[in-house]
């Protein structure tokens, strides 16, 4: 497929787009994505001024708790969103060519075949009423009109063996409710990859599973990425998850990104301290047994009404060292110290890391 | 599937058997002597106890009930006051109407169903396809609109829209006869000329309510997630409309549907009444009011009859479309 010639690089002016690892253009470009839902009740901005990129054969994490927009950003590049009621702005580009503006008709012809999707809940992705082979082979069939019914199906069965269903001849002609919740991921997963997608998004892939299913599910999308090199999007609220399969993470919250970096920076030297309340609340094999996990105090931020300056500082314990700032000012992302990491916090560096040592680094609870 | 079909079927034999039991006993229940109403007005006590004898009522009740089933799947002899021998399916006779009650019903029967079967093809065609399209075409003038007329029809009851269309389409403009049943293969314009009004009326009130619920179905449909999945994989909207969408909204629907035809089969009294025409209904009507048992046990018998098979039609038809449902 065409590519563009490279967009304009290295732009100090902000919103700060993330720097990219190599010099090829990466797949997956999304520059200032903006969301915007009129509702009744007022202007919902769920994706406000999102900007990362993914290059084949990687993944990037997004995290975050619901309604911090990371779904909303997922759908947007797919171009689900309902036209009439969803406001979308900003760049998406992906192989090198924008998105956002498309006629409805051409983005049609690229989903499914160069971006794909595996949603949350494979049973009620899925339809109850088709088997699961037909609607494999209707995802190929889609985009290889010339493809008769039988090719269809040859190309299931291979899918559904590739994703490790036994005997997928048979499974073909189950319905879903036939399939195990594992099995049902796997299906879904086949579906996706049908068509060699080059840039997939997982929505919470497996959520909806139990521990010993999740690892096998992340296992094989890491060798399918291996194998078809597409980029990745794992969306997820679980950073074990993230530290297993991401190579990039994205933090997002009230529907901006506040922290940005590779895995190791993100995860070992976090430097925003929601990132430090995210993985306060997760339990550590490598760290203190008996240590307790600490919540985020206070709930996700209504996106009508996001709190004024940094959406954060409600619940952020370090709000009031800047004085009135957190309160008037919204963060922008920034270089965070070392290559690639990007934060959206007042804080002064030096302090952000003293404190990190300080109040959870010691605790012994992040990993 | 067979196993399905199979426990479907033993389960409306036993609805059957238990709504003619039922009815069997209104005989008894009734504070009306059956015989009275047979015999003129000089009756004597020993004339009453002769008829009594000869219609088998001084038999044990069982008997009777065995008997009246037995006329019904072989026929029986009812004596030379009934008319003497009645085929099967005998439904006794009637003294109100000097016949047997399946003469009856071989006259009103047909009257029924050709005012009911037509008129469902035509409110589930217009209500269901109005529905789907307000649905798709959601806060357009067309949505609106068709929410406002389905809202008004809906709200109306027959006998008003029944009179109203007598008044302008056979009083004032005279370009339809009154009402009346002619068979279909006797003159066919004449047959629909004649029950032209009936169907409209049926089917203008009905199509309201299956606008409106096939409206909110296919809505709550489309925000499903396996709609969600189909747009994701690149089907095109009609597809993913006629395919996807449709498939899941229309299953409560079929459901309903089943209900409502089954029981305008048993009498569509009101329309009936209205337009002047003498079907299942009316008769069940006119037969209460003159205390007609044999008549109104046949009638609660056949109503029942086609509850039950709309029933199985559905479940069927339930069957076909919702693989889930074929396991249990």
């Amino acid at each position: 497929m065409g590519r563009s010639e490279s967009a304009p690089s290295g732009e100090p002016d902000r919103p700060v787009v993330p720097e990219q690892r190599s010099g090829e253009d990466p797949y997956l470009r999304v520059k200032d994505l903006r969301v915007r839902f009129d509702t009744e009740d007022g202007v919902v901005r769920a994706v406000d001024g999102v900007s990362f990129s993914v290059e084949r054969g990687r993944t990037l994490g997004i995290v975050g708790e619901s309604g911090s927009g990371k779904s909303v950003t997922s759908l947007a590049i797919l171009g689900l969103h309902n036209a009439k009621r969803a406001t979308i702005s900003g760049e998406i580009s992906v192989g090198g060519r924008q998105l956002v503006g498309l006629p409805e008709e051409e983005v049609r012809r690229l989903r499914g075949r160069d971006m794909a999707m595996i949603f949350q809940d494979p049973l009620s992705a899925l339809h109850p009423y088709y088997t699961v082979g037909r609607q494999i082979a209707e995802a190929y069939r889609v985009h290889h009109p010339r493809a008769g019914r039988r090719e269809a199906r040859g190309r299931a069965v291979e899918m559904l063996g590739r994703v490790g269903i036994p005997q997928p001849g048979k499974r073909f002609d189950q319905y879903p409710h036939e399939f195990s919740g594992g099995m049902r991921q796997r299906a879904m997963i086949a579906m996706a990859l049908v068509n060699d997608p080059d840039l997939l998004i997982a929505d919470e892939p497996t959520t909806a599973l139990d521990v010993t299913v999740q690892a096998q599910i992340l296992d094989l999308l890491e060798d399918l990425q291996q194998e078809f090199q597409s980029a990745i999007i794992l969306i997820t609220h679980d950073l074990g998850v993230v530290s297993q399969v991401a190579d990039d993470v994205l933090v997002m919250y009230g529907g901006r990104a506040v922290e940005h970096g590779s895995v190791e920076q993100v995860l070992r030297r976090p430097q925003h301290p929601y990132t430090w309340g995210l993985l306060s609340s997760v339990p550590s094999l490598h760290g203190d047994a008996d240590a307790d996990l600490v919540p985020i105090k206070g709930n996700p931020p209504s996106l009508i009404n996001l709190p004024s300056g940094c959406a954060f500082h409600p619940r952020c314990r370090y709000a009031d060292r800047n004085g009135d700032r957190s309160r008037t000012e919204v963060p922008e992302l920034r270089p965070a110290g070392e290559a690639g990491h990007l934060v959206a916090c007042h804080l002064p560096a030096e302090e952000r890391t003293r404190l990190y040592q300080q109040d959870i680094a010691q605790v012994g609870v992040a990993q | 599937m067979v196993r399905f079909l199979l426990k479907r079927l033993l389960l409306a034999v036993s609805v059957l058997l238990a709504v003619s039991v039922v009815s069997f006993l209104m005989f008894f229940a009734l504070p009306r002597d059956p015989v009275t109403g047979m015999c003129p007005k000089n009756c004597n006590a020993e004339r009453l106890e002769r008829v009594r004898t000869e219609l088998g009522l001084n038999d044990p009740k069982p008997q009777q009930y065995v008997n009246y089933m037995k006329g019904i799947f072989v026929g029986r002899d009812l004596g030379s006051a009934q008319g003497g021998k009645c085929e099967a399916p005998c439904l006794g006779y009637s003294y109100v109407n000097s016949e047997a009650v399946s003469d009856t019903f071989a006259r009103v029967l047909p009257v029924t169903l050709n005012i009911v079967l037509p008129a469902a093809v035509l409110w589930l065609a217009i209500g269901v396809g109005l529905g789907m399209i307000s649905a798709l075409r959601r806060g357009s003038l067309l949505d609106r609109i068709s929410i406002g007329l389905t809202l008004t029809f809906a709200s109306l009851q027959l006998y008003f829209v029944g009179a109203v269309l007598l008044l302008i389409f056979v009083y004032s403009l005279k370009i339809l006869p009154t009402p009346r049943y002619t068979p279909i293969f006797e003159n066919p314009a004449e047959w629909a000329r004649g029950l032209v009004l009936a169907w409209v009326t049926l089917a203008l009130l009905f199509s309201a309510i299956y606008a409106r619920l096939s409206r909110a179905q296919m809505l709550e449909t489309l925000s499903e997630d396996f709609v969600r999945t189909a747009r994701a994989k690149g089907v095109a909207k009609r597809k993913v409309y006629g395919r996807h969408a449709l498939r899941a909204a229309i299953t409560p629907i079929v459901t309903i549907a089943g209900i409502d035809v089954g029981a305008a089969l048993g009498g569509t009294v009101i329309t009936e009444t209205t337009f002047g025409i003498q079907g299942l209904g009316r008769t069940a009507v006119e037969a209460v009011r003159q205390g007609d048992l044999p008549t109104i046990m046949a009638t609660v018998l056949i109503s029942a009859l086609f509850v039950v098979v709309a029933n199985i039609v559905v479940d069927l038809l339930y069957a076909y479309i919702d693989p889930r449902v074929r396991l249990g």
